[in-house]
């Protein structure tokens, strides 16, 4: 029983991390319509920018605020860029190019802080929590804590204030918003940005873990897409949900399912997306759509 | 649609297969080989194009296909000694299958979302191949034996699977040739473009994508199959993500829904990398994503694209004069 308690609470605590990557995915995905394959190299990339800010001798939240407002500001210039040219290109023509980004970060990464694993500090104590039997790592709740704080504020932002507004509007209904003046190109870099910023936070609070490579987003990647197709990839609630679900499955069946361990892990992402995918394409909580001929 | 007439292409054709013929003489050892690899480039390039080029599926996961070939290929070699050459028709067989069995969940699935599952089937495969260890040896993987000429021809085992890999290439393009450029090309095509007009015409689009992901799954097997026979060793960490993208890379370079294309792509992902080696041991794939990014905005025809346009000029300039054009 306590195990069973423990693993949830650890898969809740990874679930966390896919949440806030799927959720990266699916404000992209709502706005623009492009799943943006390279969000887990731009997070892997800012972590590394923290890392450089934390080793320059800076405290470790002015590194994870400078962080942040750096992600923000490359996430614009990534869409102003790269993305807005290939906007109303065929899907084909979007998928390639972000998959280009994802292949230039990973290289650029391994060029500048080479392939060696890094260790990252954590900003929790290192002391584990104990509530009766079950130990539980202050990272962990850490994580969890971190993510409810970065969902409650960009709920609040979309939902309390006028840019937030203005930003759904935007990426509901591009047409009628141009008319009424709001600049359509500037809310969907923000949004660019926005996401960027969520995904950083998901490689500073993961890296701890998993240790800084440039290929650590690799498998967290695809457990952020599975938790995105399986909340749905038009819900953001959805996306979040979907993360500590995953989460949460990946880590009972990595203990209980005997043949699959840990050594199977991708595979099982893979039935589940292919499953999600195949049986309730719009996942739990996303609406399906309707194309007109 | 080429601006070539029948003729001219017949003489580059017969050109390059001329210096195909001559370059095992010319050159030796490592050289030869990066060519025999051109070739298994080729095919699997070709595969990805047939259903990304010309039947608008996207597949980031190519490079499951090419292992399951060479893992097909090398367990049947090492496990039971069957002589190399038949178990290439046998890693066709058992792609086209697996291809097809894909192509049938992915036909739900659209644009992004089949990209998604691909994704997620290339990152899958180097695991579920570490997994099965009994059969595929595990990480440390198989390692075989690399064959010689047959019929006590006057060749060096690199010479010679030079030519066996030219001859599948050469198979390869004539049946893309023949399949392209008839009916199943012109509905794969028209799926592309626009699916429920080609519903609507009696295109059995069902049956057409899932076959175009069958058939290109097995150009890719035998690809795959090919590269276990001439790099005589098979591993699961050949055959990470990045193996399936750098198929995607060949397809864009060399030209989407192009055949000749899978070519140029080929010599692309095969040389560049080596060059770029030398700067750092990440270059290559900062290269990789450059040029896909700028020939999705400057030539998202690719290479073969290009050539083809640059061709009808030089044509059209050659027939202004009354006497000129051949």
């Amino acid at each position: 029983m306590e195990i069973l308690i423990q693993q949830v609470l650890s898969g809740l605590a990874t679930g966390g991390i896919y949440g806030a990557l799927a959720l990266a995915l699916v404000m992209i995905y709502q706005s623009t319509d492009v799943v943006n394959f390279s969000q887990g190299e731009m997070a892997m990339f800012s972590t590394y920018l923290c890392w450089s800010m934390i080793n320059a001798g800076m405290p470790y939240w002015g590194a994870f605020f400078c962080t942040l407002a750096v992600s923000f500001a490359g996430g614009i210039a990534i869409q102003r860029l790269i993305i807005q040219p290939v906007q109303n290109a065929p899907v084909l023509a979007i998928v390639i190019v972000t998959v280009a980004l994802l292949v230039i970060f990973n290289s650029v990464a391994g060029w500048l802080y080479s392939y060696i694993q890094k260790p990252f500090p954590s900003p929790f104590p290192e002391k584990p929590l104990k509530f009766g039997n079950i130990v539980f790592g202050a990272h962990d709740l850490g994580m969890i804590g971190v993510t409810m704080v970065v969902l409650a504020m960009l709920y609040g932002f979309f939902r309390f204030t006028p840019l937030g507004l203005v930003m759904r509007a935007a990426a509901q209904n591009p047409v009628s918003s141009r008319l009424c003046g709001i600049r359509v190109g500037r809310m969907l870099a923000f949004g660019w940005g926005l996401a960027a910023m969520v995904g950083s936070v998901a490689g500073m609070m993961v890296a701890p873990i998993v240790f800084l490579d440039p290929n650590m987003m690799g498998g967290i990647m695809i457990y952020a897409f599975a938790s995105a197709t399986l909340g749905g990839m038009s819900s953001p609630i959805g996306a979040v949900l979907g993360g500590f679900i995953v989460g949460v499955i990946e880590n009972l069946v990595g203990t209980y399912v005997k043949f699959i361990g840990t050594e199977l892990k991708f595979t099982v992402a893979l039935a589940l997306i292919l499953v999600v995918l195949t049986f309730m394409p719009s996942g739990l909580f996303g609406r399906s759509e309707v194309k007109r001929v | 649609m080429s601006a070539l007439t029948e003729r001219q292409r017949a003489i580059l054709i017969a050109a390059a297969l001329l210096v195909a013929c001559t370059l095992p003489f010319v050159l030796s050892g490592f050289r030869l080989f990066q060519f025999t690899q051109v070739f298994i480039y080729a095919i699997a390039i070709l595969g990805l194009n047939i259903l990304t080029g010309y039947n608008g599926q996207i597949s980031l996961g190519h490079g499951a296909f090419y292992a399951i070939g060479a893992y097909t290929a090398a367990i049947m070699m090492d496990r039971w000694g069957v002589p190399y050459a038949l178990t290439i028709p046998v890693a066709a067989v058992l792609c086209l299958g697996a291809g097809f069995l894909f192509g049938i969940p992915a036909l739900r699935l659209e644009g992004l979302y089949l990209a998604l599952a691909t994704f997620a089937l290339g990152l899958a495969a180097p695991q579920v191949f570490k997994y099965f260890e009994h059969w595929t040896g595990g990480s440390m993987g198989l390692v075989l034996t690399k064959p010689g000429a047959p019929f006590g021809l006057p060749l060096t085992p690199d010479q010679w699977l030079y030519f066996f890999s030219l001859a599948f290439l050469i198979a390869g393009f004539v049946l893309a040739k023949n399949l392209l450029g008839g009916r199943p090309g012109r509905a794969l095509v028209a799926i592309r473009d626009h699916h429920i007009a080609a519903e609507a015409m009696g295109v059995n689009t069902a049956l057409y994508k899932s076959l175009a992901f069958g058939v290109s799954a097995a150009y890719t097997g035998v690809a795959g199959a090919l590269s276990a026979v001439a790099v005589a060793f098979v591993a699961p960490d050949s055959f990470q993500i990045f193996l399936s993208i750098t198929f995607l890379v060949g397809v864009v370079i060399g030209g989407l829904a192009s055949i000749e294309g899978a070519i140029f792509g080929a010599l692309f992902i095969q040389f560049v990398p080596n060059w770029a080696q030398d700067i750092s041991k990440a270059a290559p794939w900062a290269i990789y994503g450059i040029f896909l990014i700028v020939f999705m905005y400057a030539m998202p025809r690719g290479i073969a694209g290009a050539l083809n346009a640059l061709g009808a000029r030089v044509s059209r300039a050659l027939a202004k004069p009354p006497s000129g054009g051949a």
